[in-house]
């Protein structure tokens, strides 16, 4: 999120991250909620209860009994015409994971903000990225918030970007659990007359309440037409950096705040820089601020849209690059690093020059994340930048991969 | 009480030439099913034969809406719809009087989707829950369920030199649900198609979550000639190895009585998953499952007397 481009004066309100992520659903007034609670989200499913039980949504509230049933109801309503939102966290989103494919075969525009938790084993309620990384490759639109601000503007656009005639497609709002979840912060707040008309009327193509032109949803594929659906499902994604990007210039011509596919943080004349997504981005721009007051030419991207992965986009800015650090909160467990390290560094593969690529793998089941580790990153990117390799004498692809504040 | 020619003037809601095999019973139950409806209904399905042999794209044998998402929550998908239903209405955003059914296999129900079935009937959805049971996994090539009857063969419970079929006796799904207080749960076969018609009609006229368990003999899992599957059924009931009851806010109410009891063995001759209960050394099974339906059979007939 840039300044803003033009002076709006709004109603300023203290709310944590879901906190924002329930009031923007109060806003949006979904017909129909599934949600199951589970830690660290439960907070807004709760007080999402709390809009309907005093009548302040016309949501119908479906408390099933898991997540596999939250994503399924989701399924059978959105199918059914009802605009449909859930939230969840971790081990929630792993039990969905059946469903989240098919939310997203079946191109139902469901909107789920997902507070992102640590995946068991061992069992962990704090924050890493493990959860929405596992689902990196279901169909789902992934976007990221760096603060509570974020998530609240994010939640509002992304009813936007799911219904898009030509997306049709789910979207999940990340948002790191606790750190942002339960941090109060400042919060611009639009009415919810300014969010509904940006919003619009929910009008689905097709619906099972439809009784007198009635569909099949769910119809079985053989090797005689799956294929060609699972490819017809590609080509909303390639599209789909294109209606985020228009829903966020029509967002900004509404309320002020530019949202991008990435935020660029200093990245003019940058020899260097970080790619990250989430709260850590906030920790690292401390980092960058005072490297450049000493003149280093350090940079920072913050990644805002995971999935599609803004990848030209992306190699067009890093490639003139010396170094990348690109960090990950959570572990592949390929051998090789983190899913947004390989991402980033698949996206350079075909850009010549490149730059060296190095990935730091830190903050796992909550852990810290302080100014001096981001600092360590830095000076590693320094030493590669002027030697041309890794400060360490690192050349093999094992070798790239740094785990960030862990006692080894 | 069902009338036949007004049923028949409802016109086909399930298309011929889906691709269920000879014999099988459950296009019967669907039909049975569909024709008992006054209004337009929306049906789901759980992973299954009936999902896998209705809706080969690009075709479907559904001429009303229907939706398939995963095997265990076809409750679940339809709870989903059902909200959608109710929030657009009461909004004010639809119009049309609907009614919603979820069809589920007895894999998909009393075993894999009891969870999803037991959430939708807890929290009070209006719908019908058909489990068409045909007592194992079907779709996957004849594995055991916790439907499947003791001594039944199954590939996963074979009859072999040592173990003779299935060792457990089958759960009474039925009395889990009625003791989920659901106002509507009922017991029907497709060859009683009255009692069955009848049963649906209440159930849809219920204003909450409905229950039945329909016998559906199986001609791949059974092994019986493809014109029996309804005197199959029939002798299931007669036997009172599936007896016909309903249970109506919590009140037991018989609505079949053999007028003689079929020994279990009548039942049981012409699928040859029973084939070795008939030889010899093995009489002692035949007797303990004729000893337990007749156990079921008494505690049903005492809980319509308690009525």
């Amino acid at each position: 999120m840039s300044s803003s481009v033009k002076e709006v004066v709004r109603k300023r309100i203290a709310l944590t991250g879901n906190e924002a992520a329930a009031w923007a659903m109060k806003q949006i007034n979904p017909d129909v909620v599934a949600a199951y609670p589970i830690t660290p989200q439960t907070e807004i499913m709760q007080i999402f209860a709390d809009y309907v039980a005093d009548g302040e949504v016309d949501t119908e509230l479906v408390t099933v009994e898991s997540e596999h049933s939250a994503m399924s109801a989701c399924i059978g309503s959105e199918a059914a015409g009802a605009r449909t939102m859930t939230a969840t966290s971790s081990q929630g989103l792993a039990l969905m994971w059946e469903m989240l494919y098919i939310a997203a075969g079946l191109r139902l525009p469901i909107v789920m903000p997902m507070v992102n938790r640590a995946l068991s084993s061992p069992i962990n309620i704090h924050c890493d990225h493990s959860d929405s990384m596992g689902a990196r490759d279901t169909g789902w639109i992934q976007l990221y918030a760096e603060n509570a601000q974020e998530v609240y503007d994010n939640v509002i656009q992304a009813i936007r970007i799911a219904e898009h005639p030509d997306l049709l497609l789910p979207v999940m709002i990340n948002l790191d659990g606790f750190i942002i979840s339960h941090a109060l912060e400042p919060v611009e707040a639009f009415t919810n007359e300014e969010v509904r008309a940006f919003i619009g009327k929910h009008k689905p193509a097709y619906s099972l309440l439809d009784v007198d032109n009635p569909i099949t949803v769910g119809a079985l594929d053989l090797t005689d037409y799956y294929f060609e659906h699972k490819r017809s499902e590609v080509e909303p994604m390639l599209h789909a950096t294109d209606v985020i990007e228009q829903v966020a210039a029509d967002f900004a011509q509404k309320f002020g705040r530019r949202y991008e596919l990435f935020d660029e943080y200093w990245m003019e004349g940058a020899d260097f820089a970080i790619v990250v997504l989430g709260s850590t981005a906030g920790t690292a721009k401390v980092v960058v601020d005072e490297l450049r007051n000493r003149g280093i030419r350090a940079g920072l991207i913050k990644l805002r849209v995971f999935r599609p992965f803004p990848h030209k986009q992306l190699a067009d800015v890093l490639s003139g690059l010396k170094a990348v650090a690109v960090m990950d909160r959570s572990e592949g467990m390929a051998g090789m690093g983190g899913p947004v390290f390989h991402e980033v560094r698949s996206a350079l593969y075909d850009y010549e020059p490149r730059p060296a690529i190095v990935n730091y793998v830190y903050g796992l089941g909550g852990r810290d994340i302080t100014l001096n580790h981001i600092n360590t990153v830095y000076e590693d990117l320094m030493d590669i930048s002027r030697n041309g390799k890794h400060a360490k004498g690192r050349t093999t692809v094992g070798d790239l991969v740094t785990y960030l504040g862990v006692r080894e | 009480m069902a009338n036949l020619k007004e049923m028949a003037k409802k016109g086909e809601f399930l298309a011929g030439g889906h691709r269920a095999c000879a014999g099988c019973t459950f296009p019967q139950i669907i039909r049975q099913t569909l024709a008992a409806a006054d209004t337009p209904v929306v049906c789901g399905a759980a992973t299954g034969c009936m999902e896998v042999t209705t809706t080969i794209f690009p075709y479907t044998a559904w001429k009303i809406p229907f939706i398939h998402s995963a095997f265990e929550n076809v409750a679940a998908t339809i709870s989903g719809v059902e909200a959608a239903y109710r929030s657009l209405k009461k909004q004010g955003k639809y119009d049309k009087d609907v009614r919603f059914i979820a069809f589920g296999g007895d894999g998909g129900t009393y075993d894999i989707g009891l969870q999803s079935l037991s959430g939708a009937m807890e929290r009070g959805h209006r719908m019908l829950y058909i489990c068409y049971n045909n007592e194992a996994y079907m779709n996957t090539g004849v594995q055991r369920s916790s439907a499947t009857p003791k001594g039944a063969h199954t590939t996963t419970s074979p009859a072999g030199t040592v173990e003779k079929g299935k060792k457990q006796f089958s759960k009474d799904l039925t009395a889990i649900m009625v003791a989920h207080n659901i106002p509507y749960a009922a017991q029907a076969s497709p060859s009683h198609w009255n009692d069955l018609v009848t049963k649906v009609q209440k159930a849809l006229a219920t204003d909450g979550p409905s229950f039945m368990n329909v016998i559906m003999p199986c001609r791949l899992g059974w092994a019986f000639n493809p014109e029996h599957g309804i005197k199959i059924a029939r002798d299931a009931v007669n036997s009172c190895y599936w007896p016909l009851y309903e249970v109506v806010d919590g009140q037991y109410k018989l609505t079949y009585k053999p007028r003689e009891k079929l020994p279990v063995r009548e039942f049981f001759k012409e699928q040859t998953k029973f084939r070795h209960l008939f030889q010899p050394g093995n009489e002692h099974l035949l007797a303990e499952v004729q000893a337990e339906v007749d156990r079921r059979w008494e505690k049903v007939l005492k809980m319509c007397e308690q009525a």
